[in-house]
């Protein structure tokens, strides 16, 4: 694997770029694996790249049904915050933010994450108040959250529309400084990459069609579009597609799939510095690096599996943004696509041991997990390793919807993202 | 944007006047306190998000407000059937086999 650094892209750029070594090889599965992980998204990658580096597991191999990253996580709106309400949220997001900080220099491969800050308006009592409640929450466990007044608000974000004679006039806004975006292949790309590098097989376009069990009801491997691939861990990391797959090893998820759509407008100059969410309006947005604006909201809604959604959502995305920017009614928008995302309950990830013996689960991320990303996979691996929970994930159980002990993020109206 | 067949109108409209309601012919429990903590846990939070023919329910909530129950195909989004709450679960094999 070629180190990048600026001798390397000097000495490349010498050569007319045309000598770059392939980042990481095309797999083909072995008969046999330490572990098995179904999906290649960011989270699953990620997972491979820890249980190498920091649990020298390295006979690993990551299948996914497409091309790597061809999930969500290369579907996303990237954005990154962890102002979450309760305190096990908080530490999980938070610890991923963590991670998101030093993340480009461990993999050496620039995932962008950048720190422009995301801003929650607030547009009703009902708003402002839950949102300083956020905030005094974040306050408690460490999390930066701060209140902007209107004001405050345009100065950070000049195209936001403050009139009081606005249908929702802006009463206020939480930001969250240390929160923004990052580049969601990217993250893909560095982790494979980066796992590739101690040992991982990365195994594409190979449908894993059922999780096999042995006599002793353990998990003894993966029957794949390529063949049986032996495996005494198995841990499914498939986001809408992960009931269809822990089905296949008898186990019932408390997971429905639905469509996520997100839009991007022509791309244009820099015009929109930070992230803004707004609930009640419904809608978010950034502007890319490329220049396009990001826009996205919720999820449509019924359930499916189409991987594309309705009209009507975007019509109504579209509505909320220009009820909040009103300079960019006339921008055209250049695509719109969808993914489809895995949500719980509560709305809540489940990301530890499922209750077979060699089987472990992280899915329910929803419309949001893209944040998670670095700690999700740093815990997962921690899990899968130890064979138990790590103290961040630990609340996080599959059993939380039996016992009724729900982190509700549902009811904490920290709708999308 | 889904066009959906009300059963009680008689008329195919467009998914703007309907509201999703989830899964269908998922039964109340008839005696609750009798129920283990498994059990509630099905019945609260266990759903089969099928990847094909989904029992759903729907809401005419633009038009005579009534829930009916629909059959969809949740890869390709289209509607096998729509009937009358309380009907029983249609027999699938004609509609399968035509497809
Ligand atoms: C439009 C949209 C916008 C979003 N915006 C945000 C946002 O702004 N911020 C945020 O934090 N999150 C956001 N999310 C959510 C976020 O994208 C996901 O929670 C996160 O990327 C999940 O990562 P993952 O690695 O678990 O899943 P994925 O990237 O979806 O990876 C799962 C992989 O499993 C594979 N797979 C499925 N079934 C099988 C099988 N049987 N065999 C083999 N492989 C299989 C799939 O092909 C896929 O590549 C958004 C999602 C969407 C769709
Ligand atoms: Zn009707």
């Amino acid at each position: 694997m070629t180190h990048f650094s600026a001798l390397s892209l000097l000495r490349n750029a010498l050569t007319g770029h045309k000598n770059w070594a392939e980042q990481w090889p095309d797999a083909q599965p072995k008969s046999e694996y330490d572990v098995v992980i179904v999906g290649a998204g960011g989270h699953g990658l990620g997972a491979a790249y820890y249980l190498a580096k920091e649990h020298g597991i390295t006979n690993v191999a990551v299948i996914d049904k497409g091309w790597l990253g061809g999930g969500n996580t290369g579907r996303n709106t990237t954005i990154i915050r962890s102002n979450y309400l309760y305190d096990e949220s908080a530490r999980l997001y938070d610890h991923a933010l963590d991670l998101w900080d030093g993340l480009s220099q461990e993999l050496n491969y620039n995932v962008m994450y950048s720190k422009r800050g995301v801003m929650m308006l607030a547009h009703n009592v009902h708003d402002v108040q839950s949102f300083q409640r956020h905030i005094h929450s974040n306050r408690l466990n460490s999390v930066d959250n701060q209140w902007l007044t209107p004001g405050q608000a345009k100065e950070l974000c000049p195209p936001l529309n403050i009139s009081s004679t606005a249908r929702y006039p802006v009463m206020g806004a939480a930001l969250q400084k240390r929160a923004g975006t990052a580049r969601h292949d990217a993250v893909a790309w560095g982790y494979a990459r980066a796992a590739a590098a101690r040992g991982v097989d990365i195994i594409q376009n190979c449908p894993v069609i059922a999780i096999r069990r042995g006599a002793d009801g353990a998990v003894a491997g993966v029957d794949t579009a390529k063949g049986f691939i032996k495996a005494k861990k198995v841990a499914v990391s498939a986001a809408g597609h992960t009931s269809v797959v822990m089905e296949s090893a008898g186990v019932r998820m408390p997971l429905e799939s639905y469509p996520l759509q997100a839009l991007v407008s022509e791309p244009v100059k820099p015009v929109f510095p930070c992230v803004v969410m707004s609930n009640t309006v419904h809608a978010y947005i950034s502007q890319s690096d490329k220049g396009e604006l990001v826009i996205g909201s919720g999820t449509d809604q019924y359930t499916s599996y189409s991987q594309r959604g309705g009209l009507p959502l975007i019509e109504h995305t579209v509505a909320a943004i220009c009820e909040v920017f009103p300079i960019f009614n006339r921008m055209r928008m250049l695509r719109k696509w969808g993914g489809i995302v895995d949500v719980t309950p509560d709305r809540s990830a489940i990301l530890g041991k499922a209750p077979v013996e060699g089987l472990y689960v992280n899915c329910g991320w929803g419309t949001g997990g893209f944040k998670a990303t670095p700690g999700a996979a740093h815990t997962l691996a921690w899990t899968v390793a130890k064979d138990e929970p790590h103290p961040i994930n630990a609340p996080f159980t599959l059993e939380r919807f039996t016992t009724g002990r729900l982190i509700d993020e549902a009811a904490a109206a920290a709708v999308a993202h | 944007m889904l066009l959906i067949h009300c059963p009680y109108c008689e008329e195919t409209l467009p998914e703007a006047e309907f509201a999703y309601a989830g899964e269908a012919h998922i039964d109340r429990p008839a005696d609750p306190s009798a129920l283990s903590d498994e059990e509630w846990r099905d019945y609260l939070f266990i759903r089969s998000n099928v990847k094909g023919p989904h029992f759903e329910r729907w809401r005419h909530v633009h038009g005579c407000a009534r829930f009916f129950n629909a059959v969809r195909d949740t890869v390709s989004d289209k509607f096998m059937t729509t009937y009358k709450a309380g009907d029983p679960r249609p027999d699938l094999t004609a509609e399968e086999a035509a497809q």
